[in-house]
């Protein structure tokens, strides 16, 4: 038996996600007493540096077959990984790419799924751990009798392990075929160098409260002050103030980093789901009455107008002293 | 062409999330159900193929007979005829397991579903669903356009989009951009009524053993007191974020 961890890359670099999703895989190998073996795919990035986390071994798939995603050849390309290293465990990162393989892994195998996990397993036997639901309005843990397992962990839940193990490297073969290519992408628009929002440690967010699209300008300088992603509420993604891309809540993407700064945004229930898994909340509102006050750890009752400038100006100052 | 769609019935998006019998069940307790929102994008988008192209929609939900009011739903906002796969499922595999049971001889062209549900947010049924009846799938789907039975994908992806291309018959698993938030449809009088007259039939669940259960569910710890600063004195964040917080 062993632990497989599928490292996902782009554009031939690894995600940070992949970095926990390896950080946590060596540390269930270790509860599992295994080992973890990483798979990389068309990564040219240094795939040793998986060792650091943990990975006694490192599996690489490159040809150009294999250079863009493809759910099924992906998918296909770890169950055969896995059954020729005896990995019964598969870990994967619950990023949009993970969540369209996962499932595909399970059912060929016939393994037992749990998404969204957030913990390393409170029990092995049976195999036991938390996962989000709910729209992380609550937690459940779950267990699993099945024989093989596939576990896709929330990126930012769970940290990095540095254990400076030194693996060993191997190539490994996959080829796609047509069965993989009946429905392939032709072009992939993606902004470089912009933070995704599930793994953006930061993330400044605002909503109706800023009264036009036009005024997102001090929003986007307060985040790239602080190397943070944008986000948005619902209504202003509805209204098409910003790409629905950047609504997070309940029907959104639902984000957990470690500052979340909410501006102009009255914290609705569906809101406060998607983002209620942040480690430290700021709330700049006008409204002493908004509710997102009750699950912030700052809060500001204030014109964003008046308050977010004199945010930038204090923060300019933070970093010019330290 | 024929559509599947299959319809989660989940708590509103407002609902307060409660669990009884010491933290095992979802309290269901005053709670308001629903199309899961993801899903109805799916089913929306269905009506516009089967108004431009024309379709057959069937709509299909895995529950007890309390969901069928959420069937009925689907069945006035337009889709023909519901199938109701009588179980109450222990896990999402189970789920898909029992929907591809049904649908492996139906022919379906094209299956919709919703990225996941609201409540379990697994987004475990589409990708086990479209393996078990070998079609290929993509999740995450914001855009969705038919040429005869050639298909152009949009799906989100970490900070953008692709574009995919593909032949029917396919499984796609979309949310809002399928069609936009003021293209859902709010069933008419008529609609309403025509749908208790559309055929709902209730299928018996084959094989329901889940190889992953709850064993209990938790709710957030709630926050301690929200720390106020004067917006006069926004520097005393900052000051709170370092030294506090520890974050910058």
């Amino acid at each position: 038996m062993a632990v497989l961890v599928y490292t996902e890359s782009w554009n031939g670099s690894f995600k940070k996600a992949s970095f926990e999703a390896v950080s946590y895989a060596a540390q269930l190998a270790n509860k599992l007493g295994t080992e973890a073996i990483a798979l990389t795919i068309a990564s040219t990035d240094d795939v040793a540096q998986l060792g650091n986390y943990g990975a006694t071994k490192v599996l690489s798939i490159s040809n150009d077959s294999v250079t863009t995603f493809n759910n099924q050849a992906y998918a296909n390309a770890i169950v055969a990984a896995a059954e020729a290293n005896g990995g019964d465990t598969i870990v994967i990162s619950n990023t949009n790419n993970g969540k369209a393989i996962a499932p595909i892994i399970a059912a060929k195998i016939n393994a037992g799924l749990i998404t969204n996990v957030l913990e390393l397993p409170s029990s092995t036997s049976p195999f036991t751990v938390k996962r989000k639901t709910f729209s992380s309005k609550a937690f459940a843990n779950y267990s699993s009798t099945a024989s093989k397992n596939v576990i896709s962990i929330t990126p930012n839940a769970i940290g990095t392990v540095e254990t400076g193990v030194t693996a060993t490297l191997e190539s490994f073969d996959y080829t796609t075929t047509s069965s993989d290519n009946r429905l392939s992408s032709v072009s992939v628009d993606r902004a470089t160098g912009k933070i995704s929002l599930t793994e953006a440690d930061f993330v400044v967010s605002a909503g109706r409260g800023l009264k036009g699209p036009e005024n997102w300008g001090m929003v986007e300088e307060l985040a790239g002050l602080l190397g943070a992603a944008t986000a948005c509420s619902k209504p202003v993604a509805d209204i098409g103030w910003r790409p629905h891309g950047e609504h997070v809540g309940q029907t959104g993407i639902a984000i957990n980093p470690e500052l979340y700064i909410a501006i102009g945004i009255s914290g609705a229930i569906q809101h406060l789901a998607g983002v209620n898994a942040s480690k430290n909340i700021v709330v700049i509102n006008t409204d002493p009455e908004a509710p997102f006050f009750k699950a912030a750890d700052y809060g500001i009752i204030g014109d964003a107008f008046e308050v977010v400038p004199k945010l930038i100006e204090a923060l300019k100052i933070h970093k010019a002293n330290n | 062409m024929k559509i599947l769609v299959c319809i989660s019935h989940v708590p509103d998006t407002t609902s307060k999330i409660n669990f009884t019998n010491n933290q095992t069940e979802f309290d269901g307790n005053g709670i308001t159900f629903v199309i899961n929102p993801y899903d109805e994008f799916g089913l929306t988008r269905a009506m516009k193929i089967k108004e431009s192209a024309g379709a057959t929609i069937t709509v299909v939900n895995v529950g007890p007979a309390s969901t069928e009011p959420t069937l009925r739903k689907a069945l006035a906002i337009g889709a023909d005829d519901a199938v109701r796969i009588d179980s109450e499922p222990k896990d999402s595999a189970v789920v898909a397991r029992l929907i591809a049971d049904y649908a492996k001889d139906k022919n379906y062209d094209l299956i919709i579903t919703g990225r996941e549900s609201i409540d379990y947010n697994g987004g475990v049924v589409p990708g086990m669903l479209a393996t078990y009846l070998d079609v290929p799938f993509a999740n995450a789907c914001i855009g969705f356009e038919l040429d005869g039975t050639d298909a152009t994908v949009i799906r989100e992806i970490d900070g953008g989009k692709e574009t995919l291309k593909g032949t029917l018959p396919m499984l796609i698993a979309g949310q809002k951009g399928l069609v936009d938030e003021k293209e859902l449809r709010i069933p008419a009088m008529r609609g309403i009524m025509m749908a208790r007259k559309k055929p709902l039939s209730v299928i018996v669940a084959g094989d329901t053993t889940a190889s992953t259960t709850v064993v209990s569910f938790e709710l957030p710890e709630t926050k301690a007191a929200c720390t106020m600063i004067d917006a006069g004195n926004v520097e005393q964040l900052v000051e709170l974020l370092h030294t506090e917080a520890k974050v910058i």
